[in-house]
């Protein structure tokens, strides 16, 4: 699966490390962009990749919070809830959310595009309220760009609102 | 204050400025790393960094030249060089911002420092979020790569220097440089006990150097201006240079500010910060990111450096400035700031994985008015069993916001207390509402 999709991808990350196992968080990264998280049959795949056992993989998996081990929607809404973003109205951002996509945290849409997550610290205590859907981050966010961001998604798959090289 | 000139942040300040390569060089980018390259001992090169007083942006304020003097000059195998890029600790987002505008300066910085400890490879542990810097990093790479900047044998002088993204997946404990490590090598990011120290045994048990992305940003300066001009910068002898602060929270102008670290956060939070973004007045501010003690407005003509805020009581640690209006609840805060570390305890301490756990239970009684007379002496006793006994410093530094919280306001811990006796006078044990945690 990985394998024959990725064969170069693989072979690249693997000459990077001397120790194979050093390639296990890019490919777990890897496999949660290819199918939206990562399933038993890739964690399989990986653990052979990398001569590891696939509870080694699992292990590893279950610790970092990005990684998914359930499927999840198409857009994954991330909302940063620490302090400095509370300050500035990280709460509101949820509600809005709420509202507007008609789900609790930790829920997904019924057509399975939005999953909505209330996340830790993303490095973005300047700019907020925000939040990240998929790779991209959406700063100083107010409840009128919420609907923009979400109607874009829904419509074209992309949002032009997406934060580019930071600028502050 | 007086106005000043920035350095690490000057290239990205000129109008249309986008990172490129050429754009780098043409500011004077690579010329360090040629200097140093055609002919500069790497011990010369330790030895300038140390002169230039140095020191580790990315929290422990650790003299570079130091750790990197730390490296075995005599080891037969391979060493390593970790550009920690997991800016993750709350309040702080300079890190970001060094990469996404400005990725070459980061680059010859960390080429400069592989030649000094004799690194061949060095990775940039990004942290997994940072989708987008990761991308213009590999781009920049992958430019300097081509020129020559990187790769085998840079500029003919026989040194490789091969530098590779490695991106993390949202572990806050994996910017300690243990846990990094771990990381890095494809296991659960728990901190390693030390020592051994990274220099000695380091990546794959190899020797070593993990330094912060804003500390190898300042090397091509120094390299280019001398360890005398960047030693009278700030405050020396002890801190010296200037810092990227991060101000966020109830100001009119958050964002990332370069400063002498003589300033102070009266510069920083109302001079380029715009003041308080209502009429409402400062109450409350954090000097360092989450893991600092609270400050009050009697601190807020203390100096930006190392020392002067260790003397106030807290510390600069990440330089993550966060500002409070008069009105913000104080246990909210140190609750939400408590929840993060629960969050991201690694769980490897039982006092930190426990602790954090029950702090976060009193402080949600408390803010949801179900506390209990007993409570501050628990949070208390709870905190001195955290502080100290603990692999890394992720338990000292997660009981910073309850007990410097404790120390400044617990009047208002008390006044919700109270309220809670008077609303749960007559309830019986069991009708009152039990928490759990989440």
């Amino acid at each position: 699966m990985l394998r024959a999709k990725y064969q170069n991808v693989i072979d690249d990350l693997l000459s990077r490390y001397p120790v194979k196992q050093s390639a296990l968080l890019p490919l777990l990264n890897l496999a949660q962009k290819e199918e939206g998280y990562v399933s038993q049959a890739a964690m399989k795949e990986i653990a052979g990749i990398l001569d590891l056992t696939p509870p080694q993989v699992f292990e590893t998996v279950t610790f970092y919070t990005m990684l998914s081990l359930k499927p999840i929607g198409k857009f994954h809404v991330q909302v940063c809830r620490s302090l400095m973003c509370a300050l500035v109205g990280a709460d509101n951002l949820l509600g809005w959310l709420q509202k507007h996509l008609g789900i609790g945290v930790g829920q997904t849409t019924q057509d399975k595009m939005f999953t909505l997550s209330a996340v830790e610290c993303l490095g973005s205590c300047g700019t907020g309220p925000m939040f990240q859907i998929n790779d991209d981050y959406y700063e100083r966010l107010t409840e009128e760009k919420v609907g923009r961001i979400l109607e874009d998604l829904r419509q074209t798959g992309d949002c032009a609102m997406k934060s580019g090289p930071f600028l502050l | 204050m007086k106005t000043f000139d920035p350095i690490l942040l000057k290239n990205m300040q000129q109008p249309g400025y986008t990172g490129s390569l050429a754009e780098y060089e043409r500011a004077g980018g690579y010329q360090a790393l040629k200097q140093v390259l055609a002919g500069v001992p790497p011990d010369d090169v330790i030895d300038l960094v140390k002169k230039s007083g140095l020191r580790g942006r990315g929290g422990a304020g650790f003299p570079t030249g130091v750790k990197w003097g730390f490296i075995p000059k005599d080891h037969p195998g391979p060493k390593y060089l970790c550009c920690n890029a997991d800016e993750s600790e709350p309040g702080t987002f300079k890190d970001r911002q060094l990469m996404e505008r400005d990725p070459h300066q980061v680059l010859e910085g960390i080429a400069i420092a592989c030649y000094a400890i004799g690194a061949q490879t060095a990775y940039i542990y990004i942290r997994g979020e940072f989708r987008l810097g990761a991308k213009i990093l590999e781009r920049a790479i992958a430019e300097a790569r081509e020129a020559g900047h990187v790769g085998a044998d840079v500029y003919g002088s026989g040194v490789t220097i091969q530098i590779y993204v490695h991106a993390g997946a949202g572990a806050y404990i994996c910017g300690e440089e243990t846990a990094l490590l771990e990381s890095l090598e494809g296991k659960r990011g728990k901190p390693r006990t030390k020592p051994p120290f990274p220099a000695t045994h380091g990546l794959y048990q190899k020797p070593t150097v993990v330094n912060n992305v804003e500390t190898l940003a300042n090397v091509p300066h120094i390299v280019k201006r001398g360890s005398d001009w960047f030693a009278s910068i700030g405050s020396p002898p002890k801190s010296t240079g200037t810092r990227i602060f991060c101000l966020s929270g109830h100001v009119c102008r958050p964002g990332n500010y370069e400063l002498p670290v003589n300033a102070t956060f009266r510069d920083l939070i109302y001079e380029l910060g715009g003041g308080m973004r209502s009429d409402k007045p400062l109450k409350a501010f954090i000097p360092g990111g989450a893991s600092a003690p609270f400050l009050t407005p009697d601190h807020v003509d203390v100096q930006l450096d190392f020392e002067s805020v260790a003397l106030a009581g807290s510390m600069s640690g990440s330089g993550g400035v966060t500002a409070m209006e008069e009105g913000t609840s104080m246990v909210w805060a140190a609750l939400r700031l408590m929840e993060f570390f629960y969050h991201e305890s690694c769980g490897k301490c039982t006092p930190c994985r426990e602790g954090s756990a029950w702090i976060v239970q009193i402080l949600q009684r408390i803010q949801n008015k179900q506390g209990r007379r007993e409570d501050l002496g628990t949070l208390t006793d709870v905190c001195g069993n955290i502080g100290g006994r603990t692999v890394c410093a992720f338990g000292d530094a997660e009981i910073a916001p309850v007990l410097s919280t404790l120390k400044y306001w617990r009047h208002e811990y008390e006044a919700l207390i109270e309220e809670a006796e008077t609303l749960n006078a007559g309830r019986k044990a069991k009708d009152i509402p039990v928490l759990s945690v989440s």
